[in-house]
């Protein structure tokens, strides 16, 4: 059995404390009406983008939960609002039991945000390239008046620096003479500075060699493991969300299909959607399996498919798929939208992507 | 190696890729030899400034100046094609090879419909009228997949989705039958179930008209899966070059050894992926001896001085000292964990 080494990253999910972090039927929805869209595609009437369209989500303090899927199934947005970068058009996100979209005086804001912090996918992007490494990763340390004093600020940077394994001396640095992996380390540090509980990941390897990959995800494997932080990770490498993760949420077209422990996933995965992307995992084993070339590609969010947005490409679809939505329900030990498997249609089944 | 019938297509051999900077020469490809059979797909590894798209782009005659072949030699089908003026290999480029570039959108006009696209170049290197080019245009949407091909042949790129642009991009590739296909990371814009269906259409296609395909991504899965061959390159050199399986399973070359350990892998899961310490120097950094001495676990003293050849290590070849018969010399730190 592969899984008697389960390392001290991966608790087990907590179900009695109260999560860190609550989604209630989150929905997010964007407005790409004409004139901005008639430059890209053809005049059409007003379009909805359904980037996220109700989505329950609840993580539990210490572990690491992972939102997987393709490109534009709206993991990012679902990253975007849990830290504020957009407002939710519906919903709620709850975080330590606070609600974050109440009114709140200023300072009592800055006290919940200092908490969560987020990893962008580029690292290129997200550091401000005429700023010294030091003022970066002093920046939130500032902001939030962390510090009492120019001292205390200095032995804070540098002690981050030294977590994520760069020297005191590449503070007066810029972040352009850093590679790719030093200037993800960098935005690590920075968004460590305020001492968060949260942190929300997206994508945060992907620009990144394989090589330089693996420093990453151990670096944030024992970060998690020192300061007892909690994750939201977004890839679309399912290998990668493999290792790291404690659960894992699969999305398609905005909304949750599956979610289920790591282990329980990848063994008996349930949804028809879920098994087509393990489906499609590269065989590095060269065993000889062939990934299942998938037939068709997401449809447009802006007219999803009715009923279950899934039924063009799947291969159990019947009528009632084509007119009724599933509803996230519990089967067995996940949770899944399908009639098929509400039906008893689709029985679980163990699959092989785990190694034994 | 050289009887007639699986005389190489493409035979590269100490290809050499300088760029004159204010402060020297930057060599970016160095002393790189490989070649590739008909229908055979040999993949190229290694991470990001490696010389991997800069190796393509030599071959294909697409280097940006002043970026030049400074030493060496490419032979197509024997033909030696890194010396030839411009208009002479840009027909060898349409004609005999094809170019598949990372994003689709580089190779594509916004502003011409996708059949207009494919019948312009179809007819720019075969004598085909009007009515015949449209056809052939048509057959080769089909080939690579393309639903209702007839209905996509007016539209324009934008409205393609990723994937359906990658074929598209790869049938105007194919349209004059090119004997090699050089792909710098085509699917690496990609989602997985995508690219799936990506790799699975080139195999066909190498199959089934005995294409040559250089096939570059960082992506080892991809390699796994599609590659006869693997090279991998570090710091603009080949590290190790050898059959696909020999390299994904059983690598001779320390870093090659770690680039397999550092993928992580579903079912073997632990707190720790195997990683390789440090980065790969840059262009202006390179140290003497073996590139990767730096970061080796198993560097010697003789690493540090002397830069090893590819040499015959196991099933594959290696450029590393520990194949040679005298070794790598007193060593240079206490070994660690094996990479
Ligand atoms: N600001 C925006 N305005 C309009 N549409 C948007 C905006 N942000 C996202 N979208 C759309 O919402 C959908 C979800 O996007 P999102 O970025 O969340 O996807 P993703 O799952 O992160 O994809 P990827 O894997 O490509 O990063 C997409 O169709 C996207 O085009
Ligand atoms: N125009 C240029 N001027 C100077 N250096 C360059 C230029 N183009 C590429 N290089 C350098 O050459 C090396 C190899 O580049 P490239 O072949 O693109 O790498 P890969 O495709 O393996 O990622 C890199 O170090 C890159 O920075
Ligand atoms: S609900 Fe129907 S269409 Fe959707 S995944 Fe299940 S079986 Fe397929
Ligand atoms: S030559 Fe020496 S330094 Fe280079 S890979 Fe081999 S053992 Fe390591
Ligand atoms: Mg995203
Ligand atoms: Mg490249």
């Amino acid at each position: 059995m592969p899984d008697t080494g389960v390392p001290v990253t991966r608790p087990a999910p907590q179900a009695a404390a109260r999560p860190l972090l609550r989604l209630e039927r989150l929905k997010r929805h964007f407005d790409v009406s004409p004139p901005w869209l008639a430059r890209v595609l053809e005049r059409k009437p007003r379009a909805i983008v359904q980037a996220v369209d109700g989505v329950d989500i609840e993580i539990a303090r210490g572990e690491t939960f992972s939102l997987v899927g393709e490109s534009g199934c709206g993991k990012s947005t679902v990253a975007r609002l849990v830290v504020g970068l957009y407002p939710p058009t519906a919903g709620r996100i709850e975080f330590d039991g606070a609600d974050m979209g109440a009114r709140r005086g200023r300072a009592e804001m800055a006290a919940i945000r200092r908490r969560m912090q987020m990893i962008f996918q580029d690292p290129y992007a997200s550091l401000n390239p005429r700023w010294r490494v030091f003022d970066i990763i002093a920046e939130p340390i500032r902001a939030f008046g962390l510090a009492k004093s120019g001292q205390e600020i200095r032995q804070r940077v540098e002690g981050l620096l030294r977590q994520v394994r760069l020297t005191p001396a590449d503070g007066v640095k810029y972040p352009h003479e850093f590679s790719g992996g030093q200037r993800q380390r960098i935005s690590i540090a920075r968004a460590l500075a305020s001492r968060p509980e949260f942190l929300v990941c997206d994508e945060p390897t992907s620009a990144l060699d394989v090589s330089v990959q693996a420093q990453i995800l151990n670096l944030m494997m024992e970060l998690q493991r020192d300061f007892g932080l909690t994750y939201l990770f977004i890839s679309h490498n399912l290998a990668v969300v493999y290792h790291i993760s404690t659960r894992v949420g699969v999305m398609y077209l905005g909304r949750l299909v599956e979610v289920a422990a790591t282990d329980t996933l990848f063994r008996r995965p349930r949804h028809p959607y879920t098994r087509m992307l393990l489906d499609t995992i590269p065989d590095l084993e060269m065993t000889g399996r062939r990934r299942a070339p998938v037939a068709g590609e997401v449809p447009s969010p802006i007219n999803p498919p009715a009923g279950c947005a899934f039924h063009p490409r799947c291969p159990f679809a019947n009528d009632r798929c084509r007119r009724e939505r599933p509803e996230l329900l519990a089967a067995g030990e996940t949770r899944v939208a399908c009639h098929a498997v509400e039906e008893g249609r689709l029985p679980a089944e163990e699959r092989s992507y785990v190694r034994a | 190696m050289t009887s007639l019938a699986n005389a190489p297509l493409l035979e590269v051999s100490h290809l050499r890729v300088e760029f004159p900077t204010r402060r020297g020469t930057l060599v970016a490809v160095d002393d790189v030899s490989f070649d590739i059979a008909p229908g055979e797909v040999l993949g190229v590894v290694g991470e990001s400034g490696a010389g991997k798209s800069l190796t393509g782009a030599a071959i294909i005659g697409l280097l940006e100046p002043p970026g030049r072949i400074a030493g060496g030699e490419i032979r197509l089908e024997g033909e030696r094609i890194d010396n030839l003026p411009y208009e002479k290999m840009r027909r060898i480029r349409g004609a005999r090879i094809g170019a598949i570039f990372q994003d689709p959108l580089t190779s594509l006009n916004p502003l011409y419909t996708v059949g207009r696209q494919l019948v312009e170049t179809i007819q720019t290197h075969l004598p085909l009228a009007a009515s015949a080019a449209r056809a052939r245009a048509l057959e080769l949407l089909k080939e690579v997949g393309i639903p209702a091909a007839e209905a996509r042949f007016e539209h324009y790129p934008h409205q393609f989705s990723g994937g359906m642009r990658q074929r598209v991009v790869i049938a105007l590739a194919l349209c004059a039958n090119p004997r090699l296909i050089v792909a710098d990371e085509p699917t690496t814009a990609l989602d997985v179930s995508i690219q799936a269906q990506i790799i699975a259409l080139l195999k066909k296609l190498c199959r089934e008209h005995r294409t040559a395909v250089m096939l570059v991504t960082h992506d080892m899965g991809v390699i796994a899966e599609t590659a006869d061959r693997v090279a991998v390159m570090y710091a603009g050199r080949l590290a190790e070059i050898g059959p696909v399986r020999d390299v994904v399973k059983q690598a001779a070359h320390p870093y090659t050894r770690g680039l397999m350990g550092s993928i992580p892998s579903i079912g073997e899961r632990s707190h720790r992926l195997t990683q390789i310490e440090g980065s790969m120097p840059r262009l202006t950094e390179i140290p003497p001896g073996c590139a990767f001495n730096p970061r080796c676990p198993h560097a010697g003293q003789r690493c540090t001085r002397e830069r090893p050849d590819l040499m015959p290590a196991g099933r594959t070849r290696a450029a590393c000292w520990l194949y040679d018969p005298q070794g790598v010399g007193a060593p240079l730190r206490a070994e660690t964990v094996d990479a």
